[in-house]
């Protein structure tokens, strides 16, 4: 097992507030987007994004949902364990919004498909965005593209990206894990 | 991710007895979900888009009928349903030729109901498909129990350490037994409560509390689960007359306002008013009868969405 960091400290932080940056270029004070974290492991970094909001744009009302797509699946049946569903918390209506999905890792693309189904069960948004701390390149099955990316990583299938958050795991970081 | 159990511990819910704790408890959390699913404006997702389950019906049901059909409708399954009385059955098939039948148009699963007890089990082994038990005879309705019990935990918070009183013809009643064996799994206490005629002998060794006295029942419980009297079941008089049950154990207003708590009034349906539950208790905002309804939904969504998403 070999460990190599990609992200971390100061440079974590600093990807962090690049992010709402480049969103608030496109969305001016969110009076008409809202941001919706994919669940399980999507909802810390749109917290983390729209706390950081906040901060930045004071006066602004950030709205921000949680999303859980494992009824939408394309992989049901297919594993060994079941899918085990997580909550949904959208108390606001998308339908005419401007929506920023929100995901830590992007790598087949299949979650987001499946995420922008889920979400059709809540109306139909003006226009859907994605937003992932980090982009795994060239390993897509399907047609999807991140609009806003934290880093970009060039990895083989074998290798995990596994993203951990002071919240949950006691620290800020990106790390590549390759087995060998 | 909950602490749970990941998956079901047996492959078709043919009675609370085969399930633990932990299967029920997955059960009542998945249920949690579906509850959110069917408050949103699109009630529907697409998990089992690519099963297809058969409702085999040999005995009336509305309730259990609808709700499952709609469970199924709602996780997108492709539905086919089936009663007893409008089919070749009356010609003199079998039930594992009627089933087999069935299950050559390629069904996955199969929702039954039937008058005898034990119809889930012996289909079970005869026939390769999940089976999910909507009620077989006078033995036991898993789904009918773990609504029960998702709505006491929706109600009271927990199910543990509650004590609920089955009142009424528990002899006869599927609900009675998979009530009594999922409440306990769960750590509740259970008493029963009836005439003498309606109470099963040796239900004692199952556990539970056995009172002939409404009030002294209704004052030690925190919910009372009213049955209904199973007419079509009695082949027998077990009591004298429909009015004297209703004055021995029939739950009024008056009964009700004289406990010094606020007890939760259940009623599995149908509801014979006046009988065994009056309409001003049924209708009252201490009766949950028709949140029993809307969550046995939810309830029977996440029994087969589990069931399902087991590897075919």
């Amino acid at each position: 097992m070999q460990n190599l960091t990609l992200l971390s400290g100061k440079k974590f932080q600093i990807t962090l507030e690049r992010l709402c940056h480049q969103l608030i270029e496109n969305h001016n004070d969110f009076s008409n987007s809202v941001i919706l974290g994919i669940q399980p492991r999507g909802i810390y970094l749109s917290q983390r994004i729209s706390d950081e909001l906040k901060n930045i744009l004071p006066s602004a009302k950030i709205q921000n949902g949680i999303l859980d797509i494992t009824f939408y699946r394309d992989d049901f049946r297919r594993g060994d364990n079941p899918l085990v569903p997580n909550s949904t918390q959208i108390d606001f209506i998308i339908e005419g919004k401007k929506v920023v999905l929100i995901d830590d890792v992007l790598w087949t693309g299949r979650t987001i498909r499946a995420a922008m189904d889920a979400m059709l069960a809540f109306g139909r948004p003006e226009k859907v965005e994605l937003l992932v701390l980090v982009d795994r390149r060239y390993s897509r099955q399907l047609p999807i593209e991140p609009d806003y990316i934290g880093i970009k990583v060039d990895s083989i299938s074998s290798q995990k990206v596994v993203v951990s958050w002071k919240e949950a795991d006691k620290e800020d970081k990106v790390v590549l894990v390759s087995e060998n | 991710m909950s602490e749970t159990a990941q998956k079901l511990s047996s492959k078709h819910l043919l009675g609370i007895k085969d399930l633990n704790k932990k299967d029920i408890e997955l059960i009542l959390e998945t249920a949690n979900t579906f509850k959110d699913v069917i408050n949103r404006p699109i009630k529907k997702v697409p998990s089992l888009r690519d099963i297809t389950i058969a409702n085999i019906f040999f005995e009336n049901s509305t309730r259990t009928k609808l709700s499952f059909e709609l469970a199924q409708k709602r996780l997108s399954a492709d539905v086919v349903n089936f009663a007893a009385s409008s089919s070749s059955v009356s010609k003199g098939e079998t039930l594992i030729d009627t089933v087999n039948n069935i299950l050559s148009m390629k069904v996955d699963m199969v929702v039954m109901r039937h008058p005898y007890p034990g119809a889930g089990v012996f289909l079970s082994k005869h026939i390769n498909a999940q089976i999910v038990n909507a009620g077989d005879g006078a033995h036991e309705h898993p789904t009918q129990a773990l609504l029960d019990a998702y709505s006491i935990k929706e109600k009271l918070g927990e199910v543990a350490g509650k004590k609920v009183v089955i009142v009424g013809d528990v002899l006869h009643s599927r609900v009675a037994l998979s009530n009594i064996l999922c409440l306990q799994k769960l750590g509740a206490e259970v008493m029963v409560c009836g005439p003498t005629t309606l109470i099963p002998k040796y239900i004692g060794t199952l556990g539970v509390k056995v009172e002939h006295n409404l009030i002294k029942a209704l004052n030690w419980c925190d919910v009372a689960n009213m049955l209904r009297i199973q007419l079509e079941r009695q082949d027998i008089k077990y009591f004298p007359s429909l009015r004297e049950y209703s004055m021995m154990y029939g739950l009024n207003k008056k009964i009700l306002n004289s406990l010094d708590k606020e007890i939760v009034v259940m009623h599995p349906g149908p509801i014979n008013r006046g009988v065994e539950i009056t309409s001003d208790v049924a209708d009252s905002k201490q009766s949950i009868i028709l949140n029993q309804v809307e969550n046995g939904v939810a309830v029977r969504m996440a029994v087969l969405y589990l069931l399902a998403s087991q590897k075919a």
